[in-house]
């Protein structure tokens, strides 16, 4: 009976915490960038500078027209959001947040399987894209496919890299086994990492699969209401879910002062550093062209990638 | 082994609670939202104005190269990761990593190779 409890428990505290995080991320990114552009922000929606604003969205987009044109693929047209949407939830599940099993689930080969399920989130933009029967969608998803492919390489490789350091898979195991001087270590991993997981989630500067001005919105032009909303959703919960695995991979996750008691603590701070870095970004780089952004991936980011494998595996056999 | 696969359980139930989620918010919206469907609505958005030809149009697929040259180096780095648990214990040593340098080195030339033919190129 207490295990049924326990797993009930844990499944409700990661579906709180797959609904809560990406709002807090989303109004943190409406008053920051609001601040970093000399404005205020949503102020009036729930009183104390707007707090509420995100909740008020929530509310209108599920009182919207749910239109699917005529034109469309029908059924893969309104599955789509869904699709973009679960991977970040089964995700959530495996990332360990403090020591001693604060995690959902530990999974053993959990590096691998969160690289895994992350892969499928992107499927939904394609289906949207292709279902849409609308060619600028139909641009923006052939574009979301080329950035998926090109981007997820060097994700893996830079995740390898730990994989190799931490000799484990397990992701509760890399924190257990992380020290200090691992962060100088994997540096280049590190970055490599946070920038292939930013051009997955479409993220600016690497969001020309939904440039606006000239393809409209991308794969989401045509959607309308709570499918909608569920698109922008699996966004945010995305970028928690990169920066709480570049947290646990790179960061060191809980580690820090009082870890003991206070290690979810400073996950959480670690992750929502990196949701602000996320966020910074947004507002200060222009869009990339898709040229450049193809550039980036192949001739910059994977040379950096192997060349990281080959320093971890260099420092792993000779000096430890 | 039968415990071993026990953690997928839960993982399993997350995606039935995700499924749930959506079916509920799903149902939900459909008892609070209007329905009024006119033809102009159903009409493909697209950029605003009324649009011309098929919804599928001719496009030039830059991708697939990319496509070709992804499923390879994925497939040699998916076998990174069982690698990368043994390489450096005891017994394995000098020999594992002058085999991972063998390995980057084809994955270097490989992705030289194209590079130089320029598939690499966007346009």
């Amino acid at each position: 009976m207490n295990d049924v409890l326990d797993v009930a428990l844990r499944l409700a505290a990661v579906l709180v915490a797959f609904l809560v995080l990406p709002l807090v991320v989303g109004q943190a990114e409406h008053k920051t960038m609001a601040h970093m552009q000399g404005r205020l922000g949503p102020m009036h929606a729930g009183g104390f500078h707007g707090w509420a604003q995100l909740v008020a969205d929530g509310v209108k987009f599920a009182q919207k027209e749910d239109v699917v044109p005529a034109g469309a693929d029908r059924r893969i047209f309104r599955l789509a959001p869904a699709v973009a949407l679960l991977p970040y939830l089964v995700v959530m599940l495996v990332i360990p947040v403090g020591p001693g099993g604060f995690v959902g689930q530990v999974v053993d080969a959990g590096l691998f399987f969160v690289l895994a399920v992350m892969g499928v989130g992107v499927l939904g933009s394609l289906m949207g894209g292709w279902a849409s029967a609308n060619k600028y969608s139909l641009l923006g998803g052939l574009r979301t496919a080329a950035q998926l492919m090109s981007y997820e390489l060097p994700m893996l490789l830079a995740a390898a890299s730990v994989a190799m350091a931490a000799g484990t898979l397990s992701l509760p195991g890399i924190v257990e086994a992380y020290q200090w001087w691992w962060t100088p270590w994997q540096l280049v991993g590190g970055l490599v990492f946070f920038t292939a997981g930013l051009a997955e989630l479409q993220r600016p500067p690497f969001d020309m699969p939904v440039a606006d001005s000239e393809i409209i919105f991308g794969a989401y032009t045509e959607y309308t209401g709570l499918r909608f909303a569920f698109f922008l959703l699996a966004e945010y919960a995305g970028i928690v879910v990169l920066c709480g695995l570049t947290t646990v991979l790179f960061l060191g996750g809980w580690h820090g002062p009082f870890a003991d008691t206070l290690g979810w603590v400073w996950t959480l701070l670690k992750t929502a550093a990196l949701a602000f870095v996320v966020i910074w970004l947004r507002v200060t780089y222009p869009r990339m062209r898709e040229d450049q952004l193809m550039k980036l991936a192949w001739t910059v980011l994977i040379p950096l990638a192997l060349a990281q494998i080959a320093l971890t595996g260099v420092v792993k056999v000779v000096f430890l | 082994m039968p415990e071993y696969f026990d953690g997928y359980s839960v993982v399993g139930l997350v995606a039935v609670v995700g499924v749930l989620f959506v079916a509920a918010a799903f149902a939900g919206g459909r008892l609070l939202r209007p329905m009024v469907p006119t033809p102009e609505k159903l009409l493909t958005y697209e950029c605003g104005v009324d649009p011309v030809g098929e919804g599928w149009a001719h496009t030039q697929i830059r991708y697939y190269v990319y496509s070709f040259l992804y499923v390879i180096f994925a497939v040699d780095a998916i076998f990174l990761f069982p690698w990368a648990t043994v390489f450096a214990a005891d017994g394995f040593g000098g020999t594992t990593l002058a085999e991972m340098f063998v390995f980057i080195g084809f994955l270097a030339v490989g992705l030289l190779y194209a590079w130089k033919k320029g598939v690499l190129e966007w346009t």
